[in-house]
Formats: structure tokens, C-alpha cells, sequence
């Protein structure tokens, strides 16, 4: 076991929590990411073999499945495999093998910083940050949408979403989701 | 004065406010211009040009007049109309434009000199000397004739944006707007209704009608409340739609706070919404417009309707005695209104013949105004009857009506034109209407109370029909439909000044004398005259300057046209349209996975793009930046340096043909790269030019991680994306950035290997053999933490590139210094890394600047003629090949000390500083600690034969001209032996 203590993508040890009015914006890195896409000629294997580790069904375009492990839609027959990191720190290894010769597969853990919106009003909120209808957006959509002129992935899961920002973005798109929940 | 009952004011609460120091009081519900109505005050500002006194003529965003300046410091704001400015305790308002006072303004000296400043005074005036212009003529006249001012304190508010969505947005929640609004949430669409007014309901508010036998405010605050029940329905006051945009888009700024002595924490001063609308009904009503006559500016005269709004809405009539001066029924209802509301209305004088008689006051058949009088305000105004016998007559205020102009502005956006209609003498909105826009009520003719009511209805229901949402038009409650006839009349005769546009000084003569000196189109005249600019747009003006200008040219207003209708339809603070994006928030910033660290160590960061990069860490006692950067090389090519290169681009290229795929995207040959290796690659652009540089190391048969230059990274994605999709679809190729995945340090130095032997993990053998250069690897650090490690080097050491999971960055650099202490790790920036790349000839962006070729960067055999790949072909091209071109090389200032500046031109001694003496230019350069001499590197002609030739590094812009020795652009180890030690 290595000694090298990570930092969260705000830099601290800890993640953040800010509670603005009625939303809670949480940071989380407890979740790591693979990214994996069909090889050529294999989209059907490939997604059988994801409807398998996922233990559901693959998403859809522009939405997300799964339920203790995740995988949303990233692209033609290219999705983002979410997993707890406690557990799954090396998806990426693991997923290379499960799907050797069927998908290409990259490991995205750290490329991404995730914080999760919860609480009143996270609609609201989002009406500030990005042009998505969410009101006729489907439960579990997953889509590519600008915020703050950075490139995120916004999910809605229940009550909650979850905004991918890339990392290094992560103090800007941050400050922009405060400042936005404060605006409510 | 505030009539003794009546209006939408509370009068059990009193708000204190100032007006040029002065204290006065009003009520909540009360805007700036009624407050100070109530209180007597009609003097309000001084006219642009001639200082003219002027009072407000209008009780809504249309006012030219009553422009003041609200708040202090940072909240500055000038040119805010008085008539939406909304009352709140403490509200501090100035006058503008006057000095030093407004009841005395030395300026108003300009008002005498009238006859000279007539139309295109200035530009017949200020001709010569031309110099004069920027530099005296025009600070002067600013200085003169001007609205408010800023005071350039940064603005401590903030500012927002947002989207909005809906089915059908409303704009304006008058009686039209209203209906509109409750026919479409009833069946169930999505509806936003957005209106300028902190009150909603627009005319309603200002009348005394009745709807559905109930005061027509009533119906209206009843409409609201069931509105605002309603989940579907979004209302949103104080917000003025801007503009009309593409696609159903809409701008409109909604006032969070305005109406605050400043924002509640964290809440925006005002947001800036851009709605997506998949239907939208105009329903901005009317604007009145008023008659020209001689001295038409008196504070007391403004516009009938507004008269009637002051009374009902305010409970504030501006005098005791008012006249109404009218050419059609309009004024008539308001003179009828006044008298109700216990208002003494002493004539109305009509311009018709057959005017109707009316109840309670002496209708003045055929009559004009023909003259006013006082000094700071109305005191009488004279009557012409129609048999020419004139007389006057004592009054504060008289109240104008010329007609309604439906308010057509935003169904203009995209350069529609309205169209005339004789019936009521105004422009209604038609032809091009933006795509998705209905009108309704009186934005679209439809002046009537009950018309209003049933468009709007009916507009809603067609709206939805298109979109397939079944509605069915509620019962309309009873309403009038009282005629509206009009004969037009736009200007009394004579030859006083009589106004068009108060705001910009236009007067009937500015007209006449543009159309004798020849502008006949209208956007000319707006431009010569002013008429219709500044913040008002000409809302009461326009028309009238059409109308005058009609009538000379001997043809109709409507073949006259109108000008150009643009966005935004009322003045938009630059904060609004900044939102968020201010200061350090201005764009956001990556930062690096040692930010926190290399901030701990006192470094200064360097924007590179957006990130933010350590540019050189300053150590206690140096002095100056150039002391820490020889430092940090030195101590780098002696023993052993650290930087964080993170930022430069990954890209992970999977698949079975990942290596026939790059063998096409790089001009030299990739297809038997083996495993485990990395190699130095230059992609071209189709056009044969260099694009980018990089290294791709294979980490397997079917996988390789490219890397690119860090401004490159994106574009060389896009373009390797675009290759792998529409290029050759059929290879087997799956491409993801990386970037971000992976912190990425150098280890640079002869003491590198020893270093790195202290973190990564036993099984890896480091040595010279077992890891030569150019190798790569997948591998394990710390003790078992996943790891590459690329034996690659920018600085021309001994040197490798390890990359871990992005968040243990921090960690790993904390370890680098903590592990190689005694070996005197020193980590270096942005400068040494660019000062040591220059010293080994790496060429960086400066040089792969777009324009040059491989064989410019002395690259030329790299481009392989064994096999084809992005621009091979178009690099062979004659003008790119020919013998004496530019190539790389390197430049030694002939005195060390002496700098050379990146970006000098190369010439002969003694040649003139010439185009056509011009040898080349030098693209980067720094001193070179390690040779101790200033040195560049440099594109000159035929360089490679010129070694040891002594050239000039020119700068004609800045004077400098430094002797230089042209030499291999390989300062430092030009053999590779230490890289390969």
C-alpha cells in the first residue's frame, strides 16, 4: 500500500460541503471513473458485457444507468463507468481485462471533479449555469453542457444532480455553483 | 401636489429621500418621479444641448427627461429615468448635466446661442486643425452636452445570468399580456410573463376602468394571484425583455435589487436572463406621443396619459390647474379621468374641428397651443382658437396627446418593419416578425380595453395551437371598446423652437434644416440631427421627427419608413451583461496539481491559456526574477530540478490500428515504435505547415499516450478526432484526452535517476539499460502506487517524466523535495524550463508559430517519404522547399550582456532596418546562465550556412540593434550525451 495522500480537486485533504440557502454543494471524490469505448465492429459484445458489470441495462443516449455501479452515455457506444474508489481505485485495470478485445478502456478517475448538488432548489440554481430544460430532461439524463464556459457533464439522479467538471477547473466551476446557490 | 385619496401607494409608511440634497418624503409604491410630483418638484434635469429646465413627460421607461443620477461611489449609476426609479428609504438622487446647480445651470448660456447650434453644428464648426478634434474639440463638448457620469469605482454589486425555458413567453402583463398569460396557463403550457413594472397589469394601472364590473387594478392583481398559484407559470416583475434574438431567444434583465438601498448578501443587483421561448406575444402596449410646439419643454407639459397615470396610480397631479392639449379621443378620456379624480382641468384643446364636447371643461374646437411661459416651469400656456384669436391661459401642467405609437420596437429585432396604418396614424408591427412572435392588444392596434383582452386571448390560443397544446379562450370579463379617432397633427406652426426630442435637443427647425441640406433618408437624419439616439431611442420622438420630415419631402410617413429598431430596447448596465465574469472571476483557471504546493513555496503563478503555472520559485534574499531563474537552471543541469508539466495535453489512443492511425497523423514514422518506447513526433497541418509537437510513448501493441504542447492541446484533439471520424472511419481507434488524469512531473538533472530510484518501487530497474532513453513504462511508486514513467527530456538532462493519479500530485512533488533534500532537489518554473529549452534548441509554441515548415524548424528529414500522413504531400510544395529559406538556429549576443529581444529582425551589419534588408527573426530568447551570455534562437535565411557570421538582432520599434553570432541553435550538449547518460 502506497503513503501518498491525495488531495480533493479543491485542493484539501477533505472534501468540501458548503450548505447556501437551501442547496448543498458537496464535493466528491469518493467515486472513480473509467471511460470505455467499443472497438471497432464491437459495439454488441461490448454492450453486453457492460449491461453485465453494470447490472443494468445500457443507458440510453444522454442518460445513466446502473445502480450500486453506474455508467452513463458519453458518446456513440462510448460511456463513463462510475464505481465507489474505496473499492474500485483501479477500475481502469480491472475493466481492461473484462472487456480485452472489446472496448477500449481509459482510466478518468482524476480527470474529473464531481460535486453533487442537493437540497431546494438545485433547479433553480442550474437555471443560472447551464441552458438545459431540466424540466423536460428525463429522470436520469446524463448530457455534456457548459457551465461558466467550462465543459461538464451534468447527471440528475433523483433529487440530487451531479456536475463532472474537469479538475483542473474544479475552483472556478465551484465558485460559480456558490455564487449561484447565494443567488437564489 | 399628492391628491387627498387615491393610488397604489401606502400611505401609512413614509420613505426619506434626497434630490440634489434636499430632503423630501414619499410613499412605498411611489417611483422617484411621482415622489417628487408629490412634493412640487418639476424641475427634474437640464437638457442636453441647450440646458434647457426640463421635468418628466412621461411615467414609464419611455422618459427622455427626468434623467438622474441614483447612488454614490461604486452604485454610481447616472441616466436613470426617475419615472421607474422605485422609491426606498434613504434613495439619494442628483440632477445632471447642470452646473453649478440645476435651478441656476451657467451652462443653460448655451440656450442663447441656440441659432448657432443647430443640427450638424459640430461637424461644420470643428472642422480644423484636425488635431484639435481629439485632443480640445471633443473633451469640450462632452463636456458641454452630456448625460451623467460614471465615477469609475468598481461596482460592488454583482451581477448574474441564467436560461429560462418556456412554451409561450408573454412581454408585458398589461390587459393584453394578462389574458394572454391566463389563456395559456389554464391549458396547461409553460408561460413566463415578464414585465418592466414593479406592478404588473401596464395601463390597467393607470386608468379607471372597469373589467368584469371590478376596477380594472383589481381584475389585474386577480389575474396575478391566480397566475402565481399556478406550478406552469413563472412571473417575472421588473424584468424588461431587451431584445428579440434568434430562434424564439429573448433577453430580458430583470431588476433583483434595484429597488433595495443595496442587493441582500449574496443576491445579485440584477440578472440577466436569456430566455428560450418556443412562442412568445408582444404585449408592450402603446407609447404616446406628444405634439410639437413652441416651448413644448416647460417642466408641467408632458404627456396626457402620463397626467392620467400620475392621478390614478400616484394620487399626484404635477398642478391644480391642468389643460389637456389632444388630436384625438385619448385626451379626452384623461381630461375626463382628471376631473373625476377631483383634478382642475381648465381646457382641452383639440386640434379637430369636430372635437366632441365634453363634461365639466371648455373643449377648445380647432384650437393649438401656441406659446408657453415660465421661467423653471409651466405657468400659462397660450390657446390659438380657431378663428386665430389667442389668448392665455394659467396652468402647471398641461398634458399632450399627439396619438399612440404601438409599441413595435422588439417585433423590429429582426429588421422587420412595421407597417402604417391610416385608421389610428401609427406604425404597427408586421411583415417580419421574429420567428415565433405574436402581437396582441395594444402593441398591435388594438387599442381598446376589450380589444386588448380578446388579442391577447386569442394570440395565446393560436400560439398553442401551433404547438399542439389544445386551449380554449376563456369568457372574457365586460370590458370597454371606447373609439379611438384620431386626425393627425404632429406641429404647431411657427417659428419658435418647438421640440421633437427632448432628450437629444431636436427641434422642428433641426429637421427642416437637415432635409435643406439634403439628408433624405431617415437613418441620415437620425445620425445629422441626433434625433432618436441615447438612451431613450427616440420612444416619443421618432414619429414626429418622421412626420415633419414626411411633410417636407412632399410624400407619406409610412413611404418616409422608419429607422432601424435594434436591441436592447431600454438602456443595459454593462454589469448585467457581464454577470459573473468580473475580475479574477473573469474567465476561469485551471490549476495545476501542485498549485497548492507550489503556493506554499512562495512561487509566481504565470497564465499559460487558463492555467495557471509556477513560473519560478523565489528564494529569500534574491532580488530580482532573473537571480531565481539562473538558480533553478543551474541547480537543475548540476544536480537534479522538479516541474510540474501537468498542463501539457494527453491523449490516450487505444486500439488495433492506435499505431497505423499516428503513422497518418505525424509525419515521421510511427508504425514500428515498439513497445515501451517513446518517440519524438511532429504532426503538420493538411497545408504542410508544422502544428504540433510532442512525444507518443507505447505503452501497449494497442495503446499509445500522446502528448502535446499545452496550448496545443485541444486543437491537436480536435484535429486527431476529426481525422479519426470523418478522415478514416473505418480504423479501429478510440481516442480520450487525459490531461487531467494524470499529475505529470519532470525530473531533470544528472542526479534524476537517483532520485527517482528513492520513490519508485523496487521491481523496476532504472538503470541506463534496463531503462534507456526514450523508454516508457508502466510502473509502481511509493510503494505501490500506479505510475508511468516516460525517460524523456525538454531540457537536454538526464531526465524523466512520472505521472500518478491527479491527486496524489501534491503528495508526490511534497515527496520528491522531502526524498532528494540532500541531493539538492530544486524545483523550477516556467523560466528555467524556457531558458533551458532555448539553450538545448527545443522549439515551443514561438517557434511552431504557424507559419513555419519542418524543414524551417531543421526538421526536414523528419517528414518521412516512405508513407503519407497529413500534410507530406502539401509540405513538398515549392515555396516551402526552396534553397536559402529560413531554418533554426541559434544566436549569441556578440556581447553577453547585452539582451537580445524575441522578436528582432536578423540583418547585415550596416544594412538599413528595411523589409527588404530583412534576414529573418529571432523567436525566443533569454540569458543562458549556463553559456553566461544573452542567446535567441532565430529563423534566418540560409541559416545553417551563415554558423559563425556576425549578424545584427534589430529592433526599429524599440531602438535596440544588438551584434549577434549566428551558432547552433544547440547551446548545450549538442552531441545528446548527458540526455542519454
Amino acid at each position: 500500500m502506497h503513503d501518498l495522500a491525495p488531495l480533493t480537486a479543491l485542493g484539501a485533504a477533505t472534501p468540501r460541503h458548503d450548505m447556501i440557502g437551501g442547496v448543498t454543494i458537496a464535493e466528491n471524490p469518493n467515486v472513480a471513473l473509467a471511460s470505455v469505448a467499443a472497438r471497432r465492429g464491437k459495439s454488441e459484445p461490448c454492450a453486453t458485457a457492460l449491461a453485465d458489470w453494470l447490472g443494468a441495462p445500457v443507458p440510453e443516449v444522454a442518460q445513466h444507468s446502473g445502480d450500486a455501479k453506474t455508467g452513463f452515455w458519453l458518446g456513440p457506444d462510448m460511456w463513463m463507468l462510475e464505481a465507489p474508489f474505496a473499492t474500485h481505485e483501479d477500475m481502469a485495470r480491472d475493466l481492461g481485462t473484462r472487456f480485452e478485445g472489446l472496448a477500449s478502456v481509459t482510466e478518468q478517475t482524476d480527470a474529473w471533479a464531481r460535486f453533487d448538488l442537493s437540497g431546494d432548489g438545485p433547479d433553480d440554481m442550474l437555471a443560472r449555469l447551464t441552458n438545459l430544460d431540466l424540466a423536460t430532461l428525463p429522470n436520469r439524463f446524463a448530457r455534456r453542457t457548459v457551465m461558466e464556459h467550462i465543459g461538464c457533464y451534468l447527471l440528475r439522479r433523483g433529487a440530487t444532480y451531479s456536475v463532472y467538471g474537469p479538475r483542473s477547473f474544479a475552483a472556478s466551476l465551484h465558485h460559480a455553483l456558490c455564487l449561484s446557490a447565494g443567488a437564489l | 401636489m399628492r391628491l387627498p385619496s387615491g393610488g397604489q401607494i401606502d400611505r401609512s409608511q413614509s420613505l426619506r429621500f434626497t434630490f440634489d440634497g434636499q430632503q423630501y418624503r414619499g410613499h412605498p409604491g411611489d417611483t422617484l418621479a411621482s415622489a417628487l410630483l408629490a412634493n412640487g418638484v418639476r424641475l427634474m434635469g437640464r437638457s442636453f444641448k441647450y440646458h434647457r429646465p426640463r421635468g418628466p413627460i412621461a411615467a414609464g421607461s419611455e422618459e427622455p427627461n427626468a434623467l438622474v443620477t441614483l447612488g454614490r461611489g461604486g452604485r454610481q449609476e447616472p441616466n436613470t429615468r426617475a419615472t421607474v426609479a422605485e422609491l426606498f428609504d434613504g434613495l439619494e438622487a442628483r440632477s445632471q448635466n447642470a452646473w453649478p446647480g440645476l435651478r441656476f445651470d451657467a451652462m443653460a448660456i448655451n440656450d442663447r446661442l441656440s441659432p448657432f447650434l443647430t443640427a450638424g453644428f459640430y461637424y461644420k464648426t470643428f472642422m480644423w486643425p484636425a488635431a484639435f478634434w481629439e485632443k480640445l474639440y471633443e473633451p469640450m463638448i462632452r463636456r458641454a452636452a452630456g448625460l451623467g457620469a460614471i465615477s469609475t469605482d468598481p461596482d460592488p454589486d454583482s451581477y448574474d445570468k441564467g436560461f429560462l425555458h418556456c412554451d409561450l413567453l408573454v412581454i408585458g402583463a398589461g390587459p393584453s399580456g394578462l389574458m394572454a398569460a391566463l389563456t395559456a396557463a389554464r391549458a396547461g403550457a409553460r408561460v413566463i410573463l415578464a414585465d418592466e413594472d414593479y406592478t404588473p397589469g401596464g395601463r390597467l394601472n393607470a386608468s379607471a376602468e372597469q373589467i368584469g364590473g371590478q376596477a380594472a387594478t383589481d381584475w389585474a392583481a386577480q389575474v396575478l394571484a391566480e397566475l402565481g398559484t399556478l406550478p406552469n407559470v413563472r412571473i417575472l416583475p421588473r424584468t424588461t425583455v431587451v431584445g428579440a434574438f434568434d430562434h424564439g431567444i429573448y433577453g430580458a434583465v430583470e431588476r433583483v435589487s434595484d429597488h433595495l438601498p443595496q442587493p441582500l448578501p449574496g443576491k445579485p443587483r440584477q440578472t440577466l436572463w436569456r430566455i428560450y421561448s418556443k412562442r412568445a406575444v408582444l404585449c408592450a402596449g402603446a407609447l404616446e406621443r406628444p405634439i410639437a410646439f413652441a416651448d413644448n419643454d416647460r417642466p408641467g407639459i408632458m404627456l396626457a396619459g402620463a397626467l392620467a397615470a400620475y392621478a390614478h396610480r400616484w394620487a399626484v397631479s404635477p398642478a391644480s390647474r391642468v389643460a389637456i392639449f389632444t388630436n384625438n379621443d385619448s385626451g379626452h378620456a384623461t381630461a375626463r379621468d382628471l376631473i373625476a379624480l377631483g383634478v382642475d382641468v381648465r381646457a382641452v384643446i383639440d386640434t379637430r374641428a369636430d372635437a366632441p364636447k365634453l363634461d365639466g371643461t371648455e373643449v377648445i374646437a380647432g384650437g393649438q397651443i401656441t406659446g408657453t411661459r415660465g421661467r423653471l416651469g409651466l405657468s400659462a400656456a397660450q390657446i390659438t382658437r380657431a378663428n386665430g384669436r389667442s389668448h392665455w391661459l394659467e396652468v402647471g401642467a398641461l398634458g399632450v396627446s399627439g396619438g399612440w405609437n404601438p409599441n413595435v420596437a422588439l417585433s423590429c429585432h429582426q429588421r422587420g418593419r412595421p407597417v402604417w396604418r391610416d385608421d389610428i396614424a401609427s406604425f404597427v408591427p408586421g411583415g417580419m416578425l421574429p420567428v415565433g412572435m405574436l402581437v396582441a392588444g395594444a402593441a398591435a392596434g388594438q387599442f381598446g380595453t376589450h380589444a386588448a383582452l380578446a388579442g391577447g386571448a386569442a394570440q395565446a390560443a393560436a400560439a398553442l395551437g401551433d404547438l399542439g397544446i389544445p386551449a380554449s379562450t376563456p369568457d372574457l370579463p365586460q370590458a370597454d371598446d371606447a373609439l379611438y379617432r384620431i386626425t393627425p397633427f404632429w406641429h404647431v406652426g411657427g417659428t419658435k423652437r418647438a421640440w421633437l426630442d427632448f432628450q437629444n435637443d431636436v427641434t422642428v427647425k433641426d429637421v427642416k434644416l437637415a432635409h435643406q441640406e439634403g439628408f433624405r433618408s431617415v437613418e441620415h437624419l437620425k445620425r445629422y440631427t441626433t434625433l432618436g439616439m441615447a438612451t431613450d431611442q427616440g420612444k416619443t420622438s421618432n414619429l414626429g421627427g418622421l412626420a415633419v420630415m414626411a411633410e417636407l419631402a412632399g410624400q407619406s410617413i409610412e413611404a418616409t419608413g422608419t429607422t432601424m429598431f435594434r436591441p436592447p430596447y431600454t438602456p443595459v448596465a454593462m454589469g448585467a451583461l457581464a454577470g459573473r465574469a468580473t475580475g479574477p472571476d473573469f474567465k476561469p483557471t485551471r490549476k495545476t496539481p501542485s498549485h497548492v504546493w507550489a503556493t506554499e513555496q512562495g512561487a509566481t503563478f504565470v497564465e499559460v491559456g487558463q492555467w495557471l503555472r509556477a513560473q519560478y520559485f523565489p528564494h529569500a534574499g534574491e532580488t530580482h526574477w532573473r537571480q531565481t531563474v539562473d538558480r533553478e537552471v543551474n541547480a537543475t543541469r548540476s544536480g537534479v530540478g522538479i516541474c510540474d508539466v501537468t498542463t501539457l495535453g494527453k491523449i490516450d489512443v487505444q486500439g488495433a490500428d492506435a499505431a497505423a492511425f499516428l503513422n497518418r497523423i505525424y509525419c515521421n514514422g510511427f508504425a514500428k515504435l515498439a513497445v515501451g518506447k517513446t518517440r519524438y513526433g511532429l504532426m503538420l497541418r493538411e497545408d504542410g505547415i508544422a502544428m504540433d509537437d510532442g512525444t507518443a510513448a507505447r505503452l501497449a501493441e494497442d495503446h499509445f499516450v500522446v502528448t502535446t504542447t499545452t496550448a496545443n492541446a485541444v486543437p491537436v484533439f480536435r484535429h486527431m478526432e476529426f481525422a479519426r471520424q470523418c478522415l478514416w472511419p473505418d480504423m479501429d481507434v478510440q481516442l480520450v484526452s487525459t490531461t487531467e488524469a494524470w499529475a505529470q512531473v519532470a525530473v531533470a538533472g544528472p542526479k534524476s535517476r537517483e532520485l527517482l530510484q528513492r520513490i519508485v518501487d523496487p521491481a523496476y530497474d532504472l538503470s541506463n539499460d534496463a531503462f534507456p532513453f526514450m523508454g516508457c513504462a508502466e510502473i509502481t511508486v511509493c510503494g505501490g502506487l500506479r505510475a508511468r514513467l516516460f525517460r524523456i527530456s525538454f531540457s537536454g538532462e538526464l531526465a524523466f517524466e512520472l505521472a500518478v493519479p491527479t491527486r496524489y500530485g501534491d503528495a508526490l512533488m511534497r515527496r520528491l523535495m522531502d526524498k532528494g533534500a540532500d541531493l539538492g532537489v530544486t524545483p523550477y518554473g516556467t523560466e528555467a524550463l524556457g531558458v533551458m529549452r532555448i539553450e538545448k534548441g527545443h522549439a515551443a509554441g514561438n517557434e511552431l508559430n504557424g507559419t513555419t515548415t519542418a524543414r524551417n524548424l531543421g526538421l526536414g528529414r523528419m517528414v518521412s517519404t516512405k508513407k503519407d500522413s497529413i500534410g507530406a504531400v502539401l509540405s513538398r510544395r515549392e515555396g516551402l522547399t526552396e534553397e536559402g529559406g529560413l531554418e533554426l538556429v541559434g544566436l549569441r549576443a556578440v556581447n553577453p550582456q547585452k539582451q537580445i529581444p524575441a522578436g528582432a529582425h536578423i540583418l547585415e551589419p550596416g544594412a538599413a532596418a528595411t523589409a527588404a534588408n530583412d534576414l529573418g527573426y529571432a523567436t525566443s530568447a533569454c540569458y543562458s546562465p549556463t553559456i553566461g551570455s544573452y542567446i535567441a534562437l532565430a529563423f534566418v535565411q540560409a541559416g545553417g550556412t551563415r554558423m559563425g557570421t556576425r549578424l545584427r538582432a534589430a529592433s526599429p520599434l524599440t531602438g535596440v540593434d544588438v551584434p549577434v553570432e549566428i551558432v547552433s541553435p544547440h547551446f548545450v550538449d549538442p552531441e545528446g550525451e548527458r540526455l542519454r547518460a
